[in-house]
């Protein structure tokens, strides 16, 4: 039986009356990028705590490489973990966070100060050796703490929430640093993170969590186009979500009374998604005998697309055009009457 | 009509106080020293005048420095009062037994007072306020009292006794009264909350992650308390510590309430010297002595530690 890099075998944690997770089985591979997605409360931070191993699961396993390290204490575990405050040392300098971890292995301080040169290059953290902590930037504390980390050579590097203290801006740069990095190291990453943008960006699969279970787990590509049920498509960008009725041998979207004909798998499903991005609208001047009609009810320009909310038949649904050809979408008004279209192909039904 | 006065000045008091705040105004601000400098330097140069004065029968019971008689003007001056104290090992012993005895008790409420404070620190807040209050309580009840019901529970036929006596771990009762662990006891028990409230100031501050951060980089927890923990509340481990040992040095109260003939300390012989012996200018020089011995390489180790922290701010 061939193990996978990190095995979470059933594994169960109640603080009181909570139930934090619920018997939660995830297998995580060898040098991916794995998030766990979920909004507060939703037990993410606390499986990652007992990976970390400041916390002991009630029941279940832990497994790296095949071997049990439910029992280890942290400080044995050949893992570690970026706080999402980064927890650095604020009576260290820079340099000391980053020996820190070094130290406590018995490493000849020659190959310590090889090793902390390299990943002051490595994070271009050259020229803040000396420097307090406390004394530099929110985006510099942050190449602290990984460097910090990543200095001992982990097996796997966990991150909790590790964009969420940056502004917008370096946030997006530091997304692209963070799998450049990973990339060049091939170190197992585990992120923690409620932003779904962060985690479809960065992770190569995702687990969506709620309420200490997980959900679905698969690659964002997956996850967004087919979510397992309607928390998932509403939580990862934004859903339309309509309810099918099967009669005579027909699959019909009630609230459009739409007929699906390309179909292949006519299963009973009771729910469809059809992301925004997928529909599109045009303007009708005149009455047509078209029934895919509806009333344009709020416009929001967003720059590189336009947000439309379109009533039809009292349900209102939301449709994303580019806005590659401005002179068209621009001419949608409030109000207006607009046709609207979408391949059955990019239909996705689901039970839920 | 005069409630409403009393407000008006209240108010007016505040705003006066927060304009001066607020300019730095030098009379706001030089109010307290001068008020140190009427209550504190001025008795303390009193002290000092006596203790270089001749000591002589007669009320004040020492000779004026200066002196107008027929013979002219006269000063008259001696260093003899510290040149007794420092040649009879009496007064060395016994300032020796106050700066072991707050010594020992220094490390004690060090050593009993920080799990506590590190507790009440990362308690939650609500149980925090409580546990808080918990430790402040006892200043509601006078210190004599508090000192008074130790002798009470000490003696012969104190609850303690009594008790050991019943459980049939003695046969009769023990002198646990008037010996120097009955002070040491005494002093831990009245200084622990000065020990603690410092450090629970700056453990309240310390971040729990950093505790978790060290052990996931690999330290264990002894070495995370020597290397983070330790460090990191060493400004309150100092706080506290020199509110504990500064006064204890001096202690009079609980040696003599609590303490036996077995040892002597600095507060009670200079207490003696003067009441007893009225010695005065004996006494005062044992008391400029304490001071100048003590309380100068503290000033000068604060001043140095209160720039080593600035420059690391």
């Amino acid at each position: 039986m061939s193990n996978s890099f990190l095995e979470i075998i059933n594994v169960t944690k109640r603080f009181g009356n909570i139930l934090a997770l619920d018997k939660v089985n995830l297998k995580i591979e060898k040098s991916e990028i794995f998030s766990l997605l979920g909004s507060s409360g939703c037990g993410k931070s606390t499986l990652l705590r007992i990976i970390a191993g400041f916390e002991k699961p009630d029941q279940g396993k832990i497994l790296l490489e095949g071997n049990d390290i439910t029992n280890l204490p942290p400080y044995i575990r050949p893992l570690n973990i970026m706080f999402q405050n980064y927890a650095l040392f604020p009576h260290l300098n820079v340099t000391n966070n980053i020996k820190f971890g070094l130290k406590e292995e018995s490493i000849p301080m020659q190959e310590i100060n090889n090793r902390v040169n390299e990943i002051l290059n490595l994070l271009e953290l050259n020229g803040l050796e000396e420097r307090k902590v406390n004394e530099i930037s929110g985006g510099q504390q942050q190449r602290v703490a990984l460097a910090r980390c990543l200095v001992k050579k982990p097996k796997l590097l966990l991150l909790d929430e590790p964009l969420a203290a940056l502004d917008k801006q370096l946030r997006i740069q530091t997304q692209f640093e963070l799998v450049n990095l990973q990339n060049k190291l091939g170190i197992t990453f585990i992120i923690v993170t409620h932003d779904q943008e962060e985690a479809i960006s960065l992770s190569d699969r995702m687990a969506i969590m709620q309420n200490g279970k997980i959900l679905q787990v698969g690659n964002p590509v997956e996850i967004y186009e087919k979510p397992k049920n309607n928390y998932i498509a509403n939580f990862i960008g934004t859903a339309n979500i309509f309810h099918i009725l099967n009669k005579n041998n027909q699959v019909i979207i009630k609230e459009l009374n739409y007929e699906i004909k390309d179909i292949n798998n006519n299963k009973n499903f009771n729910k469809c998604l059809i992301r925004p991005e997928k529909i599109n609208i045009k303007k009708i001047e005149n009455q047509s005998d078209n029934s895919n009609v509806g009333i344009v009810k709020e416009v929001a320009y967003l720059g590189s697309y336009t947000k439309y909310l379109i009533e039809v038949n009292g349900i209102q649904f939301y449709s994303f055009m580019q806005n590659s050809l401005v002179s068209d979408n621009l001419q949608i008004k409030w109000d207006d009457k607009v046709e609207f279209k979408f391949n059955d192909s990019s239909i996705f039904l689901f039970n839920d | 009509m005069i409630k409403l006065n009393l407000n008006l000045m209240i108010h007016q008091y505040f705003c006066l106080m927060i304009r001066y705040l607020k300019k730095q105004n030098f009379w706001f601000v030089f109010t307290p020293y001068f008020w140190l400098v009427l209550f504190f330097f001025i008795p303390l140069a009193l002290i000092f005048k006596i203790s270089i004065s001749v000591s002589e029968w007669g009320m004040p019971p020492y000779r004026d420095l200066f002196s107008l008689s027929e013979e002219g003007f006269k000063f008259d001056s001696t260093l003899s009062n510290y040149l007794f104290i420092f040649s009879d090992p009496f007064y060395i012993r016994s300032y020796l037994n106050s700066l072991s005895l707050a010594f020992t008790s220094t490390i004690l409420c060090l050593v009993i007072g920080y799990p506590i404070a590190f507790y009440v620190a990362k308690s939650q807040a609500n149980i925090r306020i409580i546990l808080l209050v918990l430790l402040i309580i006892p200043f509601w009840t006078s210190f004599l009292l508090r000192v008074y019901a130790w002798k009470v529970l000490l003696q012969g036929s104190g609850i303690i006794n009594s008790i050991l006596i019943h459980l049939g771990f003695l046969t009769e009762p023990i002198s646990m009264l008037h010996n120097h662990y009955a002070v040491i006891l005494g002093v831990v028990y009245t200084y622990l909350p000065f020990m603690i409230l410092p450090l629970y100031g700056y453990l309240v501050k310390f971040d729990l992650n950093l505790i978790d951060a060290a052990n996931d980089l690999g330290a264990k927890p002894v070495n995370t308390f020597l290397k983070v923990i330790l460090p990191l509340s060493l400004p309150g481990i100092i706080a506290g510590s020199m509110l504990v040992f500064i006064p204890v040095v001096g202690e009079f109260v609980i040696p003599e309430m609590l303490g036996g003939s077995d040892k002597l300390y600095f507060g009670k012989i200079i207490w003696d010297e003067f009441f007893v012996n009225r010695d005065w200018p004996v006494a005062s020089a044992l008391a400029m002595s304490g001071i100048v011995i003590l309380v100068f390489p503290i000033v000068i180790f604060q001043l140095m530690y209160a720039k080593y922290n600035f420059k690391n701010e």
